[in-house]
């Protein structure tokens, strides 16, 4: 507990990843509270035609949409939809890439080359393209977009937990562990994985934005969970007909996408420089 | 006589050179064809200067490379050829101590889970009994018992080194290498980590191969040792012996070149020309005649084999 | 003895996350005209950043000249001008031998570019003022030869073999043993009055270091170059020093020829750090406790933590230099007779 105390307190320290922090937990703050906090919840999934294309005022904080729903509580609820996808997509991608990058750093020969060789095959290919090539081919869905998300962005893991797991292993600590007699599976889960959680932590909070955008990009074409469910991207696409007169309309998701990616990109960037000082640092003393 | 407890017979390592392309162009001959007994209970010295392969030699024993060719017997059983499961459990007597034994620590576990982990991966013993053990490690190697819930950055340099040290000796080893143990430290510092080494040598009754460049360290420390140069023992035989009368030319060279303080200045006298040949590219015949004073034609054509001469086993024709 | 060099009473700090530490705490140390003085202590005593100091090579920020002297032939380094310093000299009257040959040189020129660059620079041909001023600026052919001709020279001199072929192989192209032999070569060069050598043969093998020592001490004694040569290994200091300083956590405790360093220490300190070198028939005897953290030294003389003779003087007092002997000065209450 007082590591994270620790990294909590720092982070309160830099003011860019306060920031970030403060938006992260708006966005979990209005997607828990979505029912609580929305003026109009039902508007969610209701139709109210008479009130279409309303600007922002007292009644509709803001605006309407093409349906007459309201603005502010869809994008509540859009929350809860964002951090789904990315919680759950992040999480996948952890699942596979973590283990895939511990066995091809811990190994050395064909089955770590091999391991590689794939994960770069996925990195040569933009991952917005390659995401798009596998919702179009599963259809739009909610479970389609995150399958999409998670087979894409593994391999960034992958990527830097191989290299973080090779840098390890020359450590001496590593070795003399070895040379105890612990187990490949002892060795790499309880040793190699608790001193490269830093880079893979950092790594994951800008993957929730990078994966939060992508996600975004798809609803926007159209891949994504299909209406009526108030996904951002999707909004966005909606509004396009309506522009430049409902300004609003575009603005209040954009805005929304906007800041909870730079929220998420923030905080990795925050964290990134809380973590590796701390270690760097650490190096130093015992060097002195 | 009996087995001795650890005997290698004629162990080589190579390891290959490559080229730019992954082709192999030649073989580093690290170590070539080393034959050597341990006994239970003593302290053999390995001297040599870098390059020389007593790392190698340590590490292949400890199973960090495997022998090219040759056996390592320990207790008697072959140990370089085994399965990777069965090599592992051979790891609980048989140890090795780095350089530093601090930096062998984890940097996120704490004390206590450290010295734990070696009688989990080895014994059956409950957590009491565990607790139990540690704590007698820990008083042996003249820590408090509070240090079990210390991170080591939150320890000293020397504490780092007998939780290090701590946590070889958890699991009771019979031998125990030691590779360049004093290498950087300084001579105060020096004293004390060895008076530890021979105060942990009597109480678990260890037995210590110690890798050394550190004449003088050696002297102090170990009654039998083997002098090595370019992956070969060129000679082997009691400390005091050697140190008094050493035969081989190399050897003569090597403990000439030791500073005597209160004597002559020994570099006065010295007389050993140029450096020692590149292992990549090892001399034919006597693998020291390119530096030595006593080189015939003979030595060119013919490697000199270790023969007994007094007491000592020195590889040399005209020792 | 001509005092070539004089420290007086230097004072440095360096910045540290827990706030200033005290390294040099009023050091003083001479060096005579063509004498070898060795600098011994433990890591962390502050040798290097004595030599550093010398050389004015400190690094920016980090280090606080608090008080001192630096006297280089009757002038005060640390008050001169700087440009005065850099060009008169830095790399010219004082020269530096590093500890790590491998890295002093740059991997991707030959030798020769490397020490013609130094000589374009730091020649004792080029009279002062007449050098290149630019790094662009042009070397002058007649020196160029004659300079190239002393490099060749003081090659063969530092045993290096075929040096005009040696000249043009790069840095990695040569052993350990043979880099410090250029190190050795490139000191030499411009004629210093002063070599600073710190920990020159720490790297390397024992007999290659015997052969460095030996080619060393013959080769300064030859041409008359004082020598300042800083290491933690007694038997080093033995070989090569004329008169040895030791030093501890920043203060020097004793100062003596080598004769009466190894053979009649006065100092409690000296006294256990000899005793501490493991003898032939294998006793071992360390100095319990550590060395103190230079942030919150102990006050008085600094050794007295872990000294027997200790009183509450030493506690409060830094003891005054006493002169024991012609040329043996130590700085304790309580000197132990021999």
């Amino acid at each position: 507990m007082t590591a994270a105390w620790f990294v909590l307190t720092r982070l309160a320290r830099d003011r860019s990843a306060l920031i970030g922090l403060v938006l992260i937990a708006l966005l979990v703050v209005c997607a828990v509270l979505a029912p609580v906090l929305s003026t109009h919840p039902d508007d969610v999934f209701e139709l109210h035609p008479a009130e279409r294309l309303q600007a922002p005022s007292g009644a509709h904080w803001l605006g309407t949409d093409r349906m007459g729903s309201d603005m502010y509580s869809r994008l509540l609820f859009g929350a809860r939809i964002t951090i789904v996808i990315g919680l759950i997509a992040v999480g996948a991608s952890l699942a596979i890439g973590v283990p895939i990058g511990l066995v091809a750093g811990y190994y050395h020969g064909w089955l770590s080359d091999a391991l590689m060789r794939v994960s770069d095959i996925f990195l040569a290919v933009p991952q917005v393209v390659l995401a798009i090539a596998i919702a179009q081919t599963l259809g739009p869905s909610l479970p389609n977009v995150i399958l999409a998300l998670s087979v894409t962005y593994w391999p960034w893991f992958a990527r830097v937990v191989y290299a973080e797991t090779r840098a390890l292993q020359k450590e001496i600590f590593v070795e003399s562990t070895a040379a105890l007699g612990a187990s490949p599976w002892r060795l790499t889960v309880l040793h190699v994985l608790p001193n490269i959680a830093s880079p893979i932590i950092v790594r994951a909070s800008i993957g929730m934005g990078f994966t939060i955008l992508t996600a975004a990009a798809l609803g926007f074409l159209g891949l994504g969970p299909p209406p009526p469910t108030p996904e951002w991207g999707r909004t966005i696409a909606e509004s396009r007909e309506f522009l430049p007169d409902a300004w609003w309309y575009a603005m209040a998701p954009g805005l929304a996408i906007f800041l909870t990616v730079m929220g998420f990109n923030l905080l990795g960037d925050g964290l990134r420089d809380v973590l590796d000082p701390r270690l760097r640092r650490r190096r130093t003393i015992r060097d002195g | 006589m009996s087995a001795a407890l650890l005997e290698l017979v004629d162990l080589t390592r190579h390891f290959p050179l490559r080229n730019a392309f992954g082709r192999r162009v030649g073989w580093l001959r690290a170590v070539d064809g080393v034959s050597l007994r341990v006994e239970g209970g003593e302290t053999l010295g390995l001297v040599g200067e870098s390059g020389c392969g007593k790392s190698t030699l340590g590490k292949t024993v400890m199973g960090i490379y495997s022998p090219t060719a040759g056996e390592i017997r320990f207790e008697g059983r072959e140990i370089g050829r085994l399965e990777r499961r069965e090599r592992r459990a051979v790891a609980r007597h048989l140890q090795y101590v780095y350089q530093d034994p601090g930096a062998s620590l984890d940097p996120r576990w704490k004390v206590g889970p450290l010295l734990h982990e070696p009688l989990k991966i080895h014994t059956a013993l409950s957590r009491a009994e565990r607790d139990r053990e540690v704590r007698a490690i820990l008083a042996a190697v003249g820590l408090p018992d509070a240090h079990v819930d210390l991170y080591p950055h939150e320890l000293s340099g020397g504490q780092q080194r007998r939780v290090g040290l701590a946590r070889i000796l958890t699991l009771r080893p019979r031998l125990v290498i030691l590779d360049e143990p004093t290498s950087g430290l300084d001579v105060s510092v020096q004293a004390s980590v060895l008076k530890l080494f021979r105060t942990l040598q009597s109480t678990f009754a260890l037995t210590y191969v110690f890798i050394s460049h550190d004449l003088s360290v050696v002297r102090a420390m170990c009654a039998r040792i083997a002098v090595m140069y370019l992956g070969r023992i060129v000679e082997l035989g009691a400390t005091a012996q050697v140190f008094e009368k050493p035969r081989h030319p190399y050897t003569q060279s090597l403990l000439a070149a030791v500073p005597r303080i209160g004597g002559r200045r020994v570099t006065q006298d010295f007389a050993l020309e140029g450096e020692p040949p590149n292992p990549r590219d090892i001399p034919s015949g006597c693998r020291f005649r390119t530096r030595c004073p006593l080189a015939q034609s003979r030595c060119e054509t013919e490697e000199p084999v270790l023969r007994a001469v007094d007491g000592q086993t020195v590889a040399c024709h005209y020792a | 003895m001509a005092e070539l060099l004089a420290v007086r009473d230097l004072r440095v700090d360096f910045a540290t996350d827990r706030g200033p530490a005290q390294v040099l705490d009023g050091i003083n140390v001479e060096v005579g005209a063509g004498e070898v003085v060795g600098l011994v202590g433990e890591s962390g005593c502050g040798k290097t950043t004595l030599a550093r100091a010398i050389l004015g090579i400190l690094p920016e920020g980090a280090a606080r000249i608090r008080g001192g002297a630096v006297h280089f032939k009757g002038r005060d380094l640390l008050h001169e001008n700087p440009a005065v310093v850099n060009d008169r000299v830095r790399g010219r009257a004082i020269t530096f031998i590093p500890q790590d040959p491998f890295t002093s040189f740059s991997p991707v020129f030959p030798v020769e570019t490397q020490i013609m660059d130094l000589m374009k620079w730091k020649s004792p041909r080029a009279a002062e003022g007449a050098r290149p001023a630019a790094l662009g600026g042009r070397y002058p052919r007649e020196r160029y030869r004659a300079d190239r001709e002393a490099v060749l020279d003081t090659l063969r001199a530092v045993q290096i073999p075929e040096p005009a072929r040696a000249l043009r192989r790069l840095p990695h192209e040569f052993s350990g043993g043979q880099r410090q032999r250029l190190m050795i070569a490139m000191a030499l060069l411009p004629r210093p009055d002063l070599i600073i050598a710190d920990e020159p043969t720490t790297a390397l093998d024992v007999t290659i270091q015997a052969q460095i020592l030996k080619l060393l001490r013959a080769l300064v004694k030859e041409r008359g170059v004082s020598v300042l040569f800083t290491t933690h290994d007694l038997g080093t200091a033995h070989e090569i020093c004329d008169r040895v300083v030791v030093m501890y956590a920043g203060q020097e405790m004793e100062a003596a020829p080598t004769d009466a360093f190894f053979g009649r220490p006065a100092h409690p300190y000296t006294r256990r750090l000899l005793a501490s070198v493991p003898g032939p028939g294998g006793e071992l005897r360390d100095i319990p406790g550590e060395v103190p953290s230079l942030v919150a030294p102990p006050a008085g003389c600094r050794f007295h933590p872990r000294c027997d003779h200790a009183t509450p003087e030493c506690r409060e007092l830094r003891p005054a230099p006493r002169m024991l002997a012609r040329e043996h000065g130590v700085r304790c209450h309580h000197p132990v007779e021999s």
